[in-house]
């Protein structure tokens, strides 16, 4: 394996790892706040991308107009979802809840394939130039470039929120201790309805990235199963180990797929990566690498 | 239903399995029905029940790991797949014959199961269910790419089984088999869980630390549990693929895993009862949503992709339903109606 193409799957592996990451977040800031594990991250980053295109090709609206139309479609939707899906199932097993989220899934994907068609569809005009710049002697193409830096300056962006803003305040009280959180005021509902409004903002822009670079198709909910192994890589709860994750993900899985390609004449590789990962990290280090420890007493 | 002075006065009344006289009656009415079901039915309908019978195992298989030992599986499709491809394996490239496959296809499941069940030693709840979702992609792909075994994309022709010379050509000589075998698994089942076995899964779903302070070994009883319903899972599978006389990787994705998951749920978790139940309901509604939109698309002639994409919406939607407003399953309201009408009108 030569440098060069070391270095052509680490930026690969970068930019399709701040997707990861993305949507990871997103994953991570419901699960934080709701107890929810959200098997349908990765269809709301496929309504995301398939909703920016309705307005960016079919309708013709500028991109800038086309993405804030998106966002306040991701918000309507969270809200929609949380108040009818979620918000009965509250106290309910982790399986019932797991199984719901399966269910919502089947739903939005079955949406998704029955407006818009199971099609490979192409954004256009193109959203970011189309030139390669050289990075290290790699030749990059510039929509990578900027796929990456706008994912970083969203996580970026999310964090700070997190971390200054009153309601991010307000929403680490509510993950730490709901009642405590209720009793001073912060009203527990809001803050579920904000956490998958955010989470779903995160995942549609994310979706909106994607899809400029490959296009868009039904398949994209797979982006939704990487998040496992990024989020248990970081930590379920953790924010940080969200993004670092992501990232992590998305580098080992192109280098492991270079590799085995260029060793052993084994292809695929980069579908099954991420799990055999996955599998380690939970026999290693079950709460990955910045997630709470659960401590039980009898 | 137990009448007004339906005591048990000896042990062995107590531990009876039918424990009265309606009971009976009604499970032997069953089993009537099941046994001449092929000849009120044919085609398509035969077919049916015959899946239903399979989904049955692996629904009861499930349970016991995941309603009875409260560990989450979202690999019971793939470990169908280990099943349908040791039997397919060994039927078709060793020559050996069905009466070997499926049972050495149980017994590979079960050890697979154990190995993929190792995490749960340390793992439980959600992360748990990580680890099984983990299990079941990398299953997929070992089954699209160990070529050699199992036939990549291309999969394998199965034949059906055949003894002293008499082949279960017929889905109707298939559908007995099935049904024998389905009726001892069952059984075993249900004994399985009456047992010190049962029961020390039992409770270490309620509280495995209080659990293990009781004397319960955790390690074995949970590997246990995954071998059992893993053996059960590797079965159904076996008999899926002698049934479809065809095994491809594509049969055994997570789609399968979950409608497994979904049964048992809607069934009622432990229960077996309600994984019989949560297969049946399953099983048919995919054929009702098809016939509805068969009939639709002749109503409307330009909306058939349209109903098509919308079938596995109505699958979800009714995951949900059933979720938000029967979360104990169908075994649970089947209860609350017989409690109704024990003593109808007199409740009180």
């Amino acid at each position: 394996m030569t440098t060069h193409y070391f270095l052509q799957l680490v930026i690969s592996g970068l930019v399709i790892g701040s997707i990861y990451s993305a949507v990871a977040l997103g994953f991570v800031i419901i699960y934080k706040a709701t107890r929810v594990v959200n098997f349908a991250q990765g269809e709301l980053l496929m309504v995301g991308a398939y909703v920016c295109y309705s307005f960016l090709v079919q309708m013709h609206v500028p991109f800038w107009a086309a993405l804030c139309l998106t966002i306040g479609f991701s918000v309507l939707l969270a809200l929609i979802i949380e108040r009818l899906i979620l918000r009965p199932m509250i106290g309910e097993p982790v399986i019932s809840i797991i199984m719901v989220t399966i269910g919502l899934s089947l739903v939005l994907r079955s949406i998704v394939a029955a407006v818009w068609g199971t099609d490979i569809l192409i954004y256009e005009p193109k959203l970011f130039p189309q030139e390669t710049i050289g990075i290290g002697g790699v030749p990059v193409s510039l929509e990578f470039v900027w796929c990456f830096v706008l994912s970083i300056l969203l996580l970026a962006l999310f964090s700070a929120f997190f971390k200054f803003s009153k309601s991010g305040v307000a929403m680490r009280a509510a993950a730490f201790n709901q009642q405590a959180a209720q009793s001073m005021g912060i009203s527990v509902k809001f803050i579920f309805g904000l956490s998958w409004v955010i989470s779903a903002v995160i995942s549609g822009i994310g979706g909106v990235l994607i899809g400029n670079i490959n296009g868009i198709n039904t398949s994209l909910y797979h982006f939704g199963l990487k998040v496992f192994p990024a989020t248990i890589l970081g930590g379920l709860d953790s924010i940080l180990g969200a993004a670092l994750g992501g990232l992590i993900i998305g580098i080992l899985e192109n280098l492991s797929d270079g590799f085995f390609k260029s060793y052993f004449d084994l292809s695929g590789v980069k579908e099954v990566a991420p799990y055999i990962i996955l599998v380690v990290i939970l026999m290693i280090k079950p709460y990955g690498l910045f997630g709470t420890k659960e401590i039980e007493r009898v | 239903m137990h009448f007004c002075g339906d005591f048990r006065t000896t042990y062995e009344k107590d531990i009876e399995i039918l424990q009265t006289p309606t009971v009976r009656l009604g499970v032997a009415a069953c089993l009537a029905f099941l046994v001449v079901f092929p000849y009120l039915v044919k085609g398509e309908y035969l077919w049916v029940g015959l899946q239903i019978l399979i989904a049955v195992i692996g629904a009861v298989g499930l349970n016991i790991l995941t309603g009875y030992t409260g560990m989450i599986s979202l690999g019971q499709g793939a470990f169908f797949g280990v099943g349908a491809y040791t039997t397919a394996y060994m039927t078709t490239k060793l020559g050996l014959s069905f009466w070997v496959g499926v049972p050495a296809a149980g017994l590979v499941t079960a050890a697979a199961g154990m190995v993929f069940g190792i995490p749960s030693l340390r793992l439980k709840g959600l992360y748990l269910a990580i680890a099984t979702l983990a299990s079941q992609f990398i299953l997929e792909w070992v089954f699209l790419r160990w070529e050699p075994v199992t036939g990549g994309s291309f999969g394998i022709v199965v034949p059906r089984p055949s003894i002293g010379g008499y082949v279960f050509e017929s889905d109707r000589s298939f559908y007995y088999l099935v049904l024998a075998i389905t009726v001892v698994m069952v059984l075993f089942a249900v004994n399985i869980v009456r047992t010190r076995t049962g029961r020390a899964f039992m409770a270490i779903r309620d509280h495995y630390i209080s659990a293990e302070i009781m004397g319960i070994n955790l390690f074995r009883y949970r590997i246990l549990s995954f071998g059992i319903s893993s053996f059960y899972a590797g079965v159904a599978g076996a008999l899926l693929g002698h049934s479809l006389k065809f095994v491809t990787s594509e049969q055994f994705n997570i789609e399968l895993s979950v409608a497994y998951l979904a049964m048992i749920i809607i069934g009622g978790l432990g229960s077996i009862l309600g994984a019989i139940y949560g297969a049946i309901f399953m099983i048919l509604l995919p054929k009702v949503l098809t016939v509805l939109t068969t009939k639709l698309t002749m109503l409307i002639p330009g909306a058939a992709g349209l109903a098509i994409a919308m079938e596995q919406g109505v699958f979800g939607l009714i995951i949900i339903f059933f979720l938000i407003f029967e979360p104990d399953g169908l075994a649970h309201r089947w209860k609350m109606i017989k409690a109704y009408w024990k003593l109808y009108p007199f409740s009180y």
